[in-house]
């Protein structure tokens, strides 16, 4: 009874975001829309919040008045110009709070509490490491280059390829063991946690290399982007938790944010390919990088 | 698992066709509103701080949990306020898009 009172109520919040998202398409009803999308998460976390059997209240009521607090604080007292930027780190800490909420239940699981982890659980607490920790550097750099504290100019150096290149390997191994090692665990934990350590440090990594050599006028397609693989870290870390709200609504922003950015690139007549590998392209790079006359 | 994977494809479906039409002035508000709802790993981070019993857990499950809500709060709030520029200036939205354009190419 408990859990189909749950199901509906996240339901509901998908039926209200898809609703919010249809809304936001046109300016005059963009601001319902909107509202309706922060009612449909109002609604997620009220029925999370008093269906499920949350152990430790102070700690929880704690986490969402501090949350809540720096967020207000920050929408604030941005300056309109310096929005996008903002929206950048937003989007980076909703990654790295997929990628911990894997990394949490990681440790549960390994203290021993839990049972029945298996290969599949491996996979996916890898994918939403993986993705989340990405969206969380590749954003954090995002916002550095919209705000100026990284240059505007695409970066580039001799063997960012190659590098690029090994840590994707080493990205690959690490989830390799973790898959490799899902049915020795958690009487064997170490591996398990020492690749999970890795695979996050290889993303982080990852993200960075990933986004610093995309030109500055070309970061609110990057910024749509990360938001894209935000959603599907999110919808990830539903695979872990067996939590329908999170995988539909995850999924629902993923591909929405997708097409979103492709629609960006559109926009500015160029391919997502041509905007994604603008400073990767060797000799001609910068040129792809230059040809539109923005920023 | 199989239960998952179906309304995993299903609602990817969905997400790509929920998009037609979009004037190039939401882009930005749109890209904000949806970093907001992708915000929804605030359930998980609830779950993870909430329900585990790890200290371990719990405390990674606190730190996700401060992120997300930063992430959900913030995030719709700022895209309110991008969005009040246009029930103000209604007959000139194309100059409020242009100037968060510029904002963002800096």
């Amino acid at each position: 009874m408990k859990t189909a009172i749950i199901d509906l109520a996240y339901l509901l919040s998908a039926v209200l975001f898809v609703f919010g998202l249809k809304r936001m398409q046109s300016p005059v009803t963009a601001r319902t829309g909107n509202a309706l999308a922060s009612l449909g998460m109002l609604v997620a976390v009220v029925a999370t919040l008093f269906l499920q059997d949350i152990l430790s209240w102070p700690l929880i009521l704690g986490g969402l008045a501090l949350g809540g607090l720096i967020g207000v604080a920050l929408a604030r007292t941005v300056e309109m110009t310096a929005m996008p930027e903002l929206v950048a780190v937003f989007n980076g800490f909703g990654g790295l709070a997929s990628a911990l909420v894997s990394g949490a239940e990681l440790a549960q699981y390994a203290s021993g509490d839990v049972y029945g982890f298996g290969a599949v659980t491996a996979v996916t607490i890898a994918l939403s490491i993986l993705i989340g920790t990405v969206t969380f550097s590749g954003s954090i750099i995002a916002n550095g280059k919209l705000s100026g504290w990284i240059t505007g100019s695409p970066i580039s150096f001799p063997g960012l390829r190659v590098l690029t290149g090994l840590l994707l390997v080493g990205a690959g191994v690490a989830f390799g063991v973790m898959v490799a090692y899902a049915e020795a665990f958690p009487t064997l934990a170490r591996p398990m946690i020492l690749a999970a350590l890795g695979l996050g440090a290889t993303a982080l990594l990852l993200g960075v290399l990933l986004v610093i050599p995309i030109g500055g006028a070309d970061m609110p397609v990057v910024v749509s982007l990360l938001n894209s693989y935000s959603g599907l870290a999110a919808a990830a870390a539903g695979f872990v938790l067996d939590n329908t709200a999170l995988i539909v609504s995850g999924t629902l922003v993923g591909a929405a944010g997708m097409i979103l950015t492709v629609l960006m690139c559109e926009a500015m007549n160029r391919s997502l390919a041509n905007v994604m590998l603008g400073g990767f392209g060797g000799g001609d790079g910068p040129a792809a990088g230059l040809d539109v006359p923005e920023g | 698992m199989l239960n998952n994977l179906i309304i995993f494809v299903l609602a990817a479906f969905l997400g790509t066709e929920v998009l037609t039409k979009v004037p190039q002035t939401l882009h930005t508000p749109l890209m904000s509103g949806a970093n907001a709802i992708s915000g929804i790993t605030v359930v998980g981070a609830l779950v993870a701080a909430g329900m585990t019993t790890g200290p371990w857990s719990t405390w990674i499950g606190f730190g996700a949990l401060v992120v997300a809500t930063i992430n959900v709060v913030g995030g719709f709030l700022v895209t309110d306020r991008m969005l009040k520029m246009f029930g103000k200036k209604e007959a000139a939205p194309a100059s409020v898009g242009a100037g968060q354009t510029n904002g963002s190419a800096d």
